[in-house]
């Protein structure tokens, strides 16, 4: 890693018109397991791959529950997760009060991409390090939204996102056009092969390390763990494994970045290590 | 740009010695990154219409629009960081109801793009912030009057008869300065607007986009709406036929 | 309450020369004030009644300052959105304050172009958080809502009055219509628990004339509005109330 001069605080444009710090923001995400998102007319499922940071601890939880019709999975710092989830869920439960509904998705996705902006324009802040993959289902259906620490959210028909999810991408882009009618258990396979992908070959999914969430029309959001897992991992147990996790870059943070410029960089290096945990 | 690197460009709140704030002029890079987005003002109403580039086949279509309402007879468009434009469409539309709440009138355009503009540029003034990294069109037709100001992030404001903002802004000003805008309806416009976007993007560099294109004129009765749908299909078919007709020619020429 | 300043700091106050040193003053509350104890400008009855495919709801013109028949046009049954009309007895002025507010809340939903629209719960639910907010600070905004809609399909009526107190049944009636109107409207369901629109109008007018002859607030120029899961909303007015006199000279000893 290097260093340039522009890239110490988030209130410091490049001279390309960039935000280094919030690019940085943005790496924080790809540290996270990865974890999958993806819809049918009637269903919205989240994948998520579980990690336990020494052999003597638990599995650290990646799905989120919000509302009765929304759940998260994160990737990324998971402090910074919760802070945000606590912040959906109370957006949900004033709603609810005050309107006696569920909260539409994109609305709360929006104050959402609002609260976390202002993080990306003051000194005495710094971006949300976490990336969401945000399941739900309201008055306009099934939707998976997915979260930037850029404040970026995109209203998404399938996503994956964390370490070596280009592969569950590519899962997901060659599959896209069948998920749309897909039954749940479908959808679940459908996930559960794109997270695999994403898998070095020695490890494989199991019972410990996966967490499935859904939510569909009059079913309330669901996360399933350890022993439910089982019956949809047998359903895939034995294919062929395909993709093999190899990484790509993040996300861009513009909303349309092609070629982004390139600032000149002066070589120091700092430390890579990242000492915050992530999942 | 002699002085960058010298270490006057890293604050918004610091001069260069020869007179500039660097940050704003980085922040207008950042908008010059981003998507083209047009604004036209013809006889009877405004034409606002935006390149939205896709970047991914997983996004649903309607993710990221870049066209939003204020209030039922504004409008704006943007280009640059969307997180950005959104915070500025907040205020935007909170100033249009505070007026509403204080007059029982709609807020007049020109006092929205007073306030709007102020507002950003605040944010060009102090160390502990960082300038907007957008700049707006906002589009109104009061009275039988069509209104257009552009916003930049150094928080200067113009009236506009036509505008450009974007990757291709000098291109697409010189197509719209062919046109005799102050003589053409709206229904016109909305074709002319889809062909300069088709135009202007490029192929090589984004492969796809979408076409945004929203009205505030006579026949939206006032009201600020993306183009019904017939309209649209209509102006993007025109569009299409400009550019195969286009590269016919060039092939000619060849 | 004025309270002269120390003489020395921190010593005693003129007025308080036995209070010890160091002592902090005891802060009285000076900001007693007496909170709204009875409407100004206020209207009377609203009748609403359901029917197999919607809503009917009826109330008068008129604005009553005490018993002062003081303004003669004044409607208080509006359209919300599509899906909602609103009703409102009591204080004239803190009806057209929420009134106002809701508007801003309709105009807002609009903008986010996202094609959802407030529902007669929300709105009945919203307002009834507002009401008991209100009341609970011991300063209430003094009127009886009724909120009729269709939601999902199906004819939605509730009733949120100045306490906060909130509930929805199939015919509700505010004001003195409470008492009139309620029990003629109960026996009619009672006869017929499904009625058509044609059917409840006749019960709604009935009731409209009824009150007239009774209630000493009321005035025969009346709106009516009617809210259909097929039709949508209607507001149909001034109508006039039908009279009939002729009994009036047997009536005698008042």
């Amino acid at each position: 890693m290097f260093r340039n001069q522009y890239d110490s605080d988030v209130t410091v444009w490049s001279p390309q018109g960039r935000l280094h710090q919030v690019e940085y923001a943005m790496e924080a995400v790809n540290l996270g397991s990865a974890t999958v998102g993806l819809k049918s007319n009637s269903h919205a499922v989240i994948i998520a791959l579980k990690r336990a940071s020494s052999e003597l601890s638990a599995y650290q939880k990646k799905i989120i529950n919000i509302d009765d019709h929304i759940g998260i999975t994160i990737s990324g710092l998971t402090a910074d997760a919760r802070i945000l989830s606590r912040y959906m869920r109370t957006e949900c439960l004033n709603y609810k009060y005050s309107h006696d509904t569920y909260m539409p998705m994109n609305r709360l996705i929006t104050t959402l991409g609002n609260k976390m902006q202002v993080c990306t324009q003051r000194y005495d802040r710094r971006p949300y390090g976490v990336g969401l993959l945000v399941a739900g289902f309201d008055d306009k259906g099934s939707h998976i939204y997915q979260t930037c620490p850029s404040a970026n959210f995109y209203d998404c028909k399938a996503m994956s996102i964390g370490s070596r999810s280009q592969s569950a991408r590519t899962y997901l882009e060659k599959h896209l056009d069948q998920l749309l009618n897909s039954s749940l258990e479908e959808l679940i396979k459908h996930g559960l092969r794109a997270l695999r992908d994403t898998l070095p070959p020695e490890i494989d999914l199991s019972t410990k390390n996966v967490s499935i969430g859904f939510v569909g029309k009059e079913r309330q959001f669901k996360i399933l763990e350890e022993e439910e897992i089982a019956p949809y991992l047998g359903l895939i147990e034995g294919e062929e494994r395909r993709g093999q996790g190899a990484d790509k870059a993040p996300g861009p943070l513009r909303e349309d970045q092609g070629e982004a410029p390139r600032d000149p960089q002066a070589a120091t290096a700092t430390e890579a290590a990242d000492r915050m945990d992530t999942d | 740009m002699s002085s960058i690197g010298t270490g006057y460009d890293l604050s918004a709140s610091q001069f260069s010695p020869d007179g500039r704030v660097f940050q704003v002029e980085y922040a207008m890079k950042a908008v010059e990154n981003s998507g083209t987005v047009i604004g036209l003002k013809g006889s009877d109403g405004i034409v606002l219409a935006a390149e939205k580039l896709i970047l991914s086949k997983l996004h649903e279509p309607s993710t990221n629009q870049r066209i939003f309402n204020i209030d039922q007879h504004i409008g704006m468009a943007f280009s640059g960081l969307i997180a950005d434009a959104r915070q500025i469409v907040q205020i935007a539309r909170r100033e249009a109801a505070e007026y509403r709440q204080q007059y029982r009138l709609s807020i007049p355009l020109k006092y929205l793009n007073d306030r709007v503009s102020m507002y950003m540029h605040a944010y060009t003034l102090y160390s502990a912030i960082r300038p907007y990294g957008c700049s707006v069109i906002l589009s109104g037709y009061e009275n039988g009057e069509p209104v257009m100001y552009t916003i930049d992030p150094s928080g200067v404001s113009y009236g506009n008869l036509g505008c450009a903002t974007g990757k291709a802004k000098q291109s697409a000003k010189t197509e719209i300065e062919k046109l005799k805008l102050s003589q053409m309806p709206c229904r016109e416009l909305v074709k002319e607007a889809a062909k300069i976007i088709y135009l202007v993007h490029d192929e090589l560099k984004d492969k796809n986009f979408e076409l945004e294109l929203s009205w505030v004129c006579k026949d939206s009765n006032g009201h600020h709406q993306r183009v019904p749908e017939n309209v649209y299909q209509e102006a993007e078919k025109a569009a299409k036929q400009a550019m195969e007709a286009d590269s016919e020619s060039d092939n000619e020429d060849m | 309450m004025f309270s002269a300043p120390p003489f020395w700091q921190n010593g005693p106050a003129p007025g308080s020369f036995y209070d010890f040193p160091n002592m902090q003053p005891q802060v009285q509350p000076n900001d007693f004030r007496q909170h709204t104890q009875s409407p100004v400008t206020t209207s009377t009855s609203l009748v609403a009644v359901t029917y197999d495919k919607g809503i009917i709801i009826a109330g008068d013109l008129l604005a009553s300052y005490g018993s002062l028949a003081r303004y003669r046009n004044c409607p208080r049954i509006v359209k919300v959105n599509n899906n909602i009309i609103l009703g409102s007895s009591g204080d004239y002025a803190d009806f057209q304050y929420v009134q106002n507010f809701i508007e801003q809340k309709v105009i807002s939903d609009e903008c986010l172009d996202d094609g959802i629209t407030l529902k007669p719960k929300s709105l009945y639910c919203w307002l009834t958080r507002i009401l008991y907010n209100r009341r609970s600070k011991m300063d209430p905004l003094w009127n009886n809502f009724i909120v009729a809609g269709i939601q999902d399909g199906e004819p939605f009526l509730g009733t949120v009055d100045k306490q906060g107190t909130a509930y929805s049944d199939k015919i509700i009636c505010t004001g003195y219509g409470a008492h009139i109107a309620t029990p003629m409207l109960r026996d009619a369901l009672d006869n017929k628990p499904q009625l058509t629109q044609a059917e409840a109008r006749a019960q709604v007018e009935r009731c409209m004339e009824v009150l007239y002859y009774r209630d000493a607030r009321s005035f025969p120029k009346y709106q009516l509005g009617i809210i259909d899961a097929d039709q949508g909303v209607s507001i149909e007015g001034p109508l006039q109330v039908a009279q009939n006199w002729s009994v009036a000279h047997s009536i005698k000893g008042y």
